[in-house]
């Protein structure tokens, strides 16, 4: 109870990677998904821009890195939060209780892994 | 015949202990009336016993709001020309406890609002007493706060707003608007006062950004604008106290 009460304390933070994660979520992902999803397999552009070999070429800069681990991170804590304060409206007692540290939590391990394997890549 | 219009007027009485239930009246057809003319006419004429809140007929005093139709609407505002020939249904505002038919208890609105502090705050206090002092503003520094500084207090936004109707320890559009009001006005040194009221978990944080607290307006108020200004300043003064080595605030 302790533990999601700190959580709860940190409001501004989450919401501030909320907002974040939202502006990333609603300005970038069209992006990727209009290149990646549409105008390459149309054949717009090259399909070979797909290819393993390619895409891990990109992912050796650290700078393309970064950028891919702030596209995945900020984007699941607005997700998180959305998923909380949406839940929470539903006023089901002991999920309320413990959402926080599901929603912020999950968000966290998952950032975590992302970390891991953009670190692990060769 | 006459034209005529149809008002159902949703109906509690707590001294005969009847359940909530709904009241039709059929009156004459005025297009110039409001729906308040309206009320005033079935006060008069039809049945005496029925009680709503009025004052001002002009928008100003805020005490008339009702839901309309299912939107909260200042009622001296809103013409019966707008729904004839369909019927108007009345129910008294959304959200607040009722006290007898359209009148609904604001106490906890009230509470709220004196808890943000809505006046200018002194770090000095003799400065609150003493009017011989002049606090000067550019028209610039009144415009910062101007359109905030118009709301009525009418709660129309509390009506309107779901989070305060799922969660009645949710501060509030207007007061949250009020504290902005303050907050932002160059003569006021009291937003540390206010913090930990609006920056706490009930506070701004609670807003879930549905925005129709601002639809609602009588006044275009745009309190979801200034929760979310507030947030983000909340956020901003957060992170300072948090990198001077303090808890957050």
């Amino acid at each position: 109870m302790c533990l999601i009460k700190f959580i709860k304390s940190l409001e501004p933070l989450w919401w501030s990677l909320f907002g974040l994660g939202g502006a990333i979520a609603a300005f970038l992902f069209p992006a990727h998904i209009l290149i990646q999803g549409v105008l390459i397999p149309a054949g717009i552009l090259p399909k070979d821009m797909l290819q393993y070999e390619n895409f891990a070429g990109l992912l050796s800069s650290p700078i393309v890195r970064i950028y891919f681990l702030a596209l995945i991170v900020f984007p699941l804590y607005h997700a998180a939060h959305r998923i909380r304060m949406t839940l929470e409206d539903l006023r089901i007692g002991w999920l309320n209780a413990i959402l926080p540290l599901l929603c912020y939590g999950g968000a966290t391990t998952i950032s975590i892994a992302a970390v891991v394997v953009i670190l692990r890549l060769s | 015949m006459a034209e005529q219009i149809k008002l159902t007027i949703w109906r509690y009485n707590p001294d005969t202990g009847d359940e909530y239930k709904p009241q039709t009246f059929i009156i004459p057809y005025q297009k110039d009336w409001s729906i308040l003319d309206a009320l005033n006419h079935i006060k008069a004429e039809v049945d005496g016993s029925l009680s709503y809140r009025w004052s001002c007929r002009m928008a100003i005093c805020g005490s008339c709001g009702m839901m309309v139709n299912g939107t909260p609407r200042l009622t001296c505002s809103t013409y019966l020309n707008e729904f004839y020939p369909n019927e108007i249904t009345l129910e008294p505002l959304a959200n607040f406890p009722i006290i007898k038919d359209l009148v609904v208890d604001l106490t906890d609105f009230m509470d709220k609002l004196r808890s943000v502090k809505p006046w200018i705050i002194r770090e000095n206090k003799k400065d609150e007493e003493d009017t011989s002092n002049e606090y000067l503003q550019t028209p610039a520094q009144m415009e910062s706060y101007y359109q905030q500084s118009l709301c009525i207090n009418c709660t129309l936004c509390y009506a309107a707003c779901p989070a305060y109707g799922l969660h009645s320890d949710f501060l509030g559009p207007a007061a949250i608007a009020l504290t902005y009001r303050y907050n932002n006005d160059s003569r006021d040194q009291g937003r540390g006062d206010r913090r930990k009221v609006v920056a706490a978990e009930n506070g701004v944080w609670k807003c879930p950004v549905v925005g129709d607290c601002t639809e609602v307006c009588p006044k275009h108020v745009d309190p979801s604008a200034a929760i979310q200004r507030t947030k983000v300043n909340s956020a901003v003064s957060w992170f300072f106290s948090f990198l001077k080595g303090g808890k957050g605030e």
